[in-house]
């Protein structure tokens, strides 16, 4: 028996060095995450990219939930153990460029900040391209004109979004009224669902959501009207009122930037990859979409995939009536912190 | 006067589970028992609730697994603190962390399940009621639970036998065990069934508020609810006006946006907060004066028989 155990040990040490060595060619990638794998949102959505590096045969580890305040502990153990680490919250965007420079040798890069140093990047993706485009199908979809929004935390990356949303729907709808409700949070689900009801009991029937959970997209097939769902595919939670969501697909860039660093092409910048990459997009159409606003969607789509226009390049009004003319700079787009036209609600602090 | 009803209706529907949690959380510490761990128990209460409606489609064995399970996981509180002696704080905290971990591993396979939520059952004759009728008589029967367990735990505590030495167990340990009841005996019991409630608690989000499971689906309530036993200054009755009016916090930062108030949302978030702490200080001044103390005397002490302080 002990000779049985014995020999078994050593073919799992002898599997274990093969194994490892296999991988010894192949950098190993950790991620940060700020919310569990099971949010069915943002970070989610991250850790199908990290399943698509595993699939491909990258050595890869996460951390989740990992509070903002609390980041630099958790980054730095990661930075021990790989050559890669993924950093996936705004509020990490300090504590990663402090671990990196004390860890030259491996490569961070940040999601959604905007700092880097010689082994630090920041990656992120025009979702707000994603969510014009499903406003199209939205403000089309609205029988009564009105389109509810709950939001999460009122920074600039949703405000950007709010904007969007409206510009799309405006595409379908010219008279198209949206109202958003904060739920000053990034995830609550209670809150998210009553958000939800507020606003179709004001008379919204598509309902967009900004936060992680699938609690809009339920709320929404309870009361029979529609739902945009967020960042991952929130179909599953009620296919009678899922229009489609505008979604994540990290792993078209994890795979390129994995790729980058294994063979040296590397250099620390700030990626801010557009649909044309496939690094956001929309899930599939609810049937009842008639064909003719599909078309409409498309043609909007092809215009941004072929760089002849983006959303926010070719002038809009502001909410309190002044006309923006000119193009807006990567950097303006970063620190939108007003409402466009046709947003009924005030926009925070203002 | 609609858009005034129905936030009174989202007020009551927030504060359901905060009124579960806590008349589970007064018995507890009624017996002297402090729980921290309500946010992990009723996350327990929570999973267990809809993996047994996912599979059962019964709310009645959801609801009676997700007080047991809760019960089950309250029994480590109990043996840590009573049989071990160790620190509530630290036991009930570490609780809070196990149970979120627990809960989390055994829900990752749920994402996309959905079950029915409660149906509103209108309580013939007193739902016409003009206000009061659509806010407390139209609503499920989790809710209407509620209201009996309110009663039955005051009851318990303040016109039974067994609430009386409850009570004494919290007040004076020393002097029950020289009477001959079983300290211990009377404490775990609280607490078991003080979990249960909780855990009925962590229930009302996947059978009515979001019919589906997600990671963390009670967002911190369970802090809200160790809140509210002190602002509640552990009476049942007292529970029920502050459940609601936390809940009535909670609808309100919605509200006061639809109505176009500016008043800061994270004024509201510290709310429920800054009151308790604002309650506390003048109802405890107040009695100070009076030489009244209305915090079980021996809360969160460690009981060891036969031992003088």
């Amino acid at each position: 028996m002990r000779k049985l155990i014995s020999k078994l040990i050593g073919v799992t040490l002898t599997l274990l060095l093969v194994s490892s060595y296999a991988w010894a060619g192949k950098p190993s990638v950790g991620f940060v995450y700020v919310g569990p794998v099971g949010d069915g949102g943002w970070t989610h959505a991250h850790d199908l990219g990290r399943k698509a590096l595993e699939t491909a045969g990258y050595e890869t580890s996460f951390v989740e939930s990992v509070p903002e305040g609390d980041s630099e502990r958790v980054i730095r153990k990661m930075a021990r153990k790989h050559d890669i680490v993924f950093t996936t919250s705004f509020g990490y965007m300090d504590p990663t460029l402090k671990v990196a420079k004390q860890h030259p040798d491996t490569t961070f890069l940040h999601c959604s900040g905007f700092k880097q140093s010689k082994n630090a990047g920041n990656y992120f993706g025009r979702m707000y391209q994603a969510k014009y485009l499903a406003a199209i199908i939205a403000g089309g979809m609205s029988k009564t004109g009105r389109i509810g929004i709950v939001g999460s935390q009122p920074i600039p990356e949703i405000i950007r979004h709010i904007n969007a949303i409206t510009l799309g729907a405006q595409q379908s709808n010219p008279n198209i009224e949206v109202e958003v409700l904060w739920i000053n949070s990034w995830f609550d689900p209670a809150k998210e669902s009553d958000a939800a009801q507020a606003l179709i009991d004001n008379g919204a029937d598509v309902i967009v959501t900004m936060a992680d959970s699938a609690a809009t997209v339920q709320t929404a097939k309870k009361n029979g009207v529609f739902a945009i769902g967020n960042d991952t595919d929130m179909a599953i939670y009620g296919k009678e009122a899922h229009l489609t969501a505008a979604v994540w697909n990290w792993d078209v860039y994890y795979m390129e930037a994995v790729k980058a660093v294994e063979n040296g092409s590397w250099k620390p910048g700030a990626d801010w990859w557009g649909l044309d990459t496939g690094i956001v997009g929309l899930t599939s159409f609810h049937p009842d979409v008639p064909q003719a606003l599909i078309v409409k969607m498309n043609k909007e789509k092809g215009k941004i995939l072929s760089g002849a226009m983006d959303v926010f390049d070719h002038g809009f009004t502001k909410r309190d009536g002044t006309q923006v003319t000119k193009a807006l700079s990567d950097g303006e787009m970063l620190g939108m912190k007003y409402y466009v036209k046709g947003l009924i609600s005030k926009a925070p602090g203002s | 006067m609609d858009f005034f009803i129905q936030i009174l209706i989202a007020a009551v529907a927030m504060g359901t589970p905060l009124l579960f949690a806590t008349l589970g959380g007064v018995i507890s510490e009624r017996a002297g028992v402090i729980n921290l761990g309500m946010e992990g128990l009723m996350l327990v209460g929570a999973l267990v609730a809809f993996v047994v409606m996912l599979n059962s489609g019964n709310y009645f064995y959801a609801i009676a697994a997700a007080a047991i399970a809760s019960g089950i996981v309250s029994m480590i509180h109990a043996f840590v603190c009573l049989m071990l002696r160790a620190s509530q704080i630290a036991s009930g905290l570490a609780l809070t962390f196990f149970g979120t971990g627990l809960s989390g591993l055994f829900g990752d396979k749920l994402m996309g399940e959905t079950v029915e939520p409660l149906a509103r059952i209108p309580i013939p004759g007193l739902h016409s009621i003009p206000i009061l009728g659509s806010v407390l008589f139209n609503q499920d029967a989790l809710v209407y639970f509620s209201y009996l367990c309110v009663a039955l735990t005051w009851w318990l505590l303040f016109r039974s036998r067994l609430g009386l030495n409850i009570r004494s167990v919290g007040e004076a340990p020393e002097v029950c065990d020289s009477l001959g009841i079983s300290v211990l005996s009377y404490r775990f019991f609280a607490v078991v069934g003080g979990g249960m409630l909780i855990g009925v608690g962590g229930a009302y989000f996947p059978l009515a508020l979001t019919p589906f499971w997600v990671d963390g689906i009670t967002a911190g309530r369970g802090w809200i609810a160790v809140a509210l036993v002190i602002f509640a200054f552990w009476d049942p009755l007292k529970a029920l006006g502050g459940a609601y009016l936390f809940g009535l916090a909670l609808a309100l930062e919605l509200r006061l946006q639809v109505l176009g108030i500016d008043i800061s949302p994270y004024f509201l978030k510290m709310l429920p907060y800054v009151l308790t702490i604002l309650v506390l200080t003048l109802v405890t001044i107040r009695n100070n004066r009076r030489g009244i103390q209305v915090m079980p005397a021996a809360l969160g002490k460690v009981f060891f028989r036969g031992e003088k302080h």
